[in-house]
């Protein structure tokens, strides 16, 4: 049997190897993060215990000896990440069900085009939206002697984790089987009836991957909180008083450190926190999303 | 009480929500183009600032941002469709592809600060690239690689499978049936993936903190081995550290900024809803 | 079943013990058929008798679905197909039809000049000529002639079909599988398909899978009938319809079931 011409043969295999390097390429970059972030950050455990780190009380990376304490940033991030979860949870979801269910072909479009101008809006411009307005007003509102607090940061980065949110959320709305629908309003259920008996159960684990991926994107933001959120780096007792998250932190202070140094490692080893938290985070959103729809009784 | 008047109440919660949610962007948008409007003139877009920044215009952030955006898609384009290609049209089911898609994954939620460090060490330190515009782009390439995998992958699966089937059954290779039967169809679908990276690099400050960005320079430059100023950078120096500038200059500073992103969002959406018009299968 | 007084060069295909997989599932047993040089073989049976998967076996189509497997031999002018082969100079040289009308979402010129253009089979300034060649031969051309330039699915559902035969007729391929090629289409397009068939015979072998025991018994000069996985006869078609050998195909023609 005839062969195709060896020009033919060799250009097969090239392409194929080629795009084949490029899906390795993610592989490549996920590991190359986490050996640079390795490389750099893990000298720090040579400094302080990898507990003393994670627990320890005081960040005072530029004193001597400096304390490389990690806790009160966890802390601040933590503060923001609750903060704006509890508003931005109940509300997205809400939203997701509206769109979904409620709103007619024309409000859904519209709506969902304003959700994604809204996650297209850069943090560095929330960031100074908190700054000049937010704040202050939550200054004095609560008579705070300032306003730069986690809660001015989670009602910011509340509006940065609401497309995720509603997005995903809305998709695992819209992708239950319509003869669940069809059934429910077949024997009489009302609309609302459907929507708290079935849809909510049928889309739960859409709606799970939809909130983690939402904390993903709060733990993971930067610029916003910097810029809102006070920097500074004490363990919060509440939300009205000034924080730093371990994204800030590195932020604001990577400009002072000498490369190698360590304050440097200190940074990277926050990064390696990070990059850790924000991997199981997006797992399990994974393993959620992935999970088989439709388990109604 | 009845369950229709229950569900007229729950109805009317649920759009009130959802107002919630979304006047916030109308309010962000207004607030800005009402506060920057006045500072966008010609000046403000093509010269220096002078003054510490307290005066003249922006115009070294604006090419700046507009050299790291070009470079990123340079990066990332060729390497995101072509892993799009590899995922849609040649994996197999199997441990591999299942690992790829993982990392995607991972990439896709890696903070954008972590993108930062890691360009710092590999691009800035390890390769030896400095700060610069080289470097950014890196950067924010692998940064939106997963956003170019993402949308491409789609545009690609939602090319009917029996025109692969067809185009094979004529005795053409997988390649050609890529590239004269898949690729062509999936152009818009990977372009607004395209016009999605580039808005969102455009935006993007975190990565580019310690990578590339500078807080003042006198001149533009001249290789992608400089340093570049760039418009979130920018933002956020004026709204942080410089004290006594003026409110209309740094919301100016946001509304080009937010526009540029907008404007290339719109591309986006726009090209969407023609293809979906446009679609005969 | 290979009939004895024929030299082994009369055949086209010859298939021996072919075995097809679905998963652990026997979809196709140890099937021996053969198939003349330019007749029209009819296959006929009811639907899940495995007569669509071996039609894809014949041109490695069945290399698209992971869970298909065949065991055996297919030999084309001698050698096995199913053996370490170059599948798509084995497509181009044994063309398929589908059920569905399918054409590329590209202009009905393009559409027939898509298998040449890949092979680089002609010279560019030839195109035109054999795009010409294979819309006639499929009847299609004086419907067409002054519109090459649209696009294939402005076309009606007859037309769309006749386009797919004209598209595989342009890569001139030895052997035409038409997988049940009418089964979308209304009387009149069917006759116009069937037409074109009998034309081509002259120049090409075709194998012809059928849900339609008249399609089969008005056009093909064999007839096989497969029922459940296996291959119940196969004979003149006259003599099939006339006096069946087995009762399974007497009642399969006569309607008392599939």
């Amino acid at each position: 049997m005839h062969q195709r011409s060896r020009f033919d043969s060799v250009r097969e295999f090239i392409v194929e190897k080629t795009v084949l390097l490029s899906g390795l390429a993610s592989i490549v970059f996920v590991l190359l993060i986490f050996v640079f972030l390795l490389k750099e950050g893990l000298r720090t455990f040579g400094i302080v215990s990898l507990e003393d780190f994670l627990l320890g009380r005081k960040w005072y990376p530029i004193s001597s000896p400096p304390k490389f304490g990690i806790l009160p940033l966890i802390g601040g991030t933590l503060a923001v990440t609750v903060g704006a979860t509890l508003l931005s949870v109940p509300f997205g979801i809400a939203s997701a069900f509206y769109i979904a269910e409620v709103a007619g072909p024309r409000m859904k479009e519209m709506l969902k085009t304003g959700i994604e101008l809204l996650a297209a809006i850069p943090s560095v411009v929330i960031g100074f939206l908190g700054m000049v307005i937010v704040a202050p007003f939550i200054g004095d509102l609560f008579d705070l002697p300032t306003g730069q607090t986690a809660l001015s940061g989670a009602v910011m980065l509340s509006l940065m984790a609401m497309p995720t949110i509603v997005s995903i959320a809305e998709d695992a709305i819209t992708a239950i089987p319509g003869k669940y629908r069809e059934a429910a309003l077949a024997l009489g259920a009302t609309r609302w009836e459907y929507i708290c008996r079935i849809a909510v159960r049928a889309a739960a684990p859409g709606i799970v991957a939809a909130v983690m991926l939402g904390i993903g994107r709060v733990i993971g933001e930067t610029m916003a909180v910097m810029m809102i959120t006070g920097n500074s780096a004490q363990i919060p007792h509440s939300l009205l008083q000034p924080v730093r998250t371990m994204t800030a932190t590195i932020a604001a202070e990577m400009g002072e450190t000498v490369p190698g140094g360590d304050h440097y490692a200190a940074l990277f080893a926050i990064g390696l926190v990070l990059f850790v938290i924000t991997f199981f985070v997006n797992l399990v959103a994974d393993v959620f999303l992935h999970k088989d729809r439709g388990t109604v009784q | 009480m009845t369950s229709r008047s229950k569900e007229k109440i729950a109805f009317a919660i649920l759009t009130l929500t959802t107002i919630l949610v979304t006047m916030p962007v109308i309010l962000i948008v207004a607030t800005i183009v009402k506060q920057g409007i006045g500072a966008i003139n010609i000046e403000f877009l093509t010269t220096f600032p002078r003054n510490g920044m307290r005066e003249g215009g922006i115009y070294p952030a604006i090419f700046g941002t507009l050299c790291l955006v070009a470079g990123a898609v340079v990066f990332a384009v060729p390497l995101g469709v072509g892993a799009a290609i590899y995922l849609n049209e040649y994996a197999g089911e199997n441990l591999l592809t299942r690992l790829i898609r993982l990392a995607i994954i991972n990439l896709a939620g890696v903070p954008s600060v972590v993108y930062g460090l890691f360009g710092m060490g590999l691009f800035v330190i390890f390769l030896n690239f400095g700060a610069s515009i080289l470097a950014g782009s890196l950067t924010l390439a692998v940064m939106n690689l997963p956003v170019i995998i993402t949308a491409s992958k789609e545009a690609l699966s939602a090319v009917p499978q029996p025109f692969r089937e067809v185009s094979l059954s004529l005795g053409a290779s997988r390649w050609q049936t890529v590239r004269h039967i898949v690729l062509p169809n999936a152009v818009p679908g990977i372009l607004t993936g395209i016009i999605l990276e580039v808005s969102r690099a455009a935006g993007e400050t975190a990565p580019i903190l310690f990578t590339v960005a500078a807080f003042y320079l006198p001149g533009l430059p001249s290789s992608v081995f400089n340093q570049v100023m760039a418009l979130p950078m920018h933002l956020f120096a004026i709204s942080t550290q410089i004290p006594n500038i003026s409110l209309e200059t740094r919301y100016g500073t946001a509304l080009v900024l937010l526009g540029l992103v907008f404007l290339v969002n719109s591309f986006a959406i726009v090209m969407r809803a023609i293809l979906r018009r446009r679609r005969k299968w | 079943m290979v009939d004895e007084r024929r030299t082994h060069t009369d055949y086209k295909f010859v298939i021996r013990d072919l075995t097809l997989f679905y998963g652990e599932k026997r979809i196709l047993n140890s099937l021996d058929l053969s198939v003349r040089r330019n007749e029209i073989l009819g296959i006929i049976g009811p639907a899940n008798s495995g007569k669509s998967t071996f039609l894809r076996t014949l041109n490695r189509m069945i290399d698209l679905t992971p869970l298909v497997r065949a065991e055996g031999e297919a030999l084309l002018d001698g050698v096995n197909v199913l053996g370490n082969v170059d599948v798509h100079f084995l497509r181009r040289r044994v063309g398929i039809v589908f059920a569905l009308p399918l054409p590329l979402p590209l202009s009905i010129f393009d559409n027939v000049a898509y298998g040449p253009r890949r092979h680089r089979s002609v010279q560019r300034g030839e195109l035109p000529d054999l795009v010409e060649r294979s819309l006639q031969a499929a009847f299609l051309w004086d419907e067409v002639k002054d519109r090459l330039h649209e696009p294939a699915m402005n076309l009606s559902g007859g037309q769309q079909q006749r386009l797919c035969i004209a598209r595989t007729l342009a890569v001139q391929p030895e052997v035409i599988l038409f997988d049940e090629p009418c089964s979308g289409l209304d009387p009149i397009s069917t006759a116009r398909v069937e037409d074109a068939m009998r034309v081509l015979k002259e120049q090409y072998t075709l194998i012809l899978v059928t849900n339609l025991v008249a399609q089969a018994s008005r056009v093909s000069d064999r007839t096989a009938f497969f029922l459940s996985g296996d291959l119940v006869e196969v004979d003149e078609t006259e003599q099939m319809f006339r006096k069946p050998s087995d009762q399974r195909t007497d009642d399969y023609i006569a309607g008392r079931f599939g």
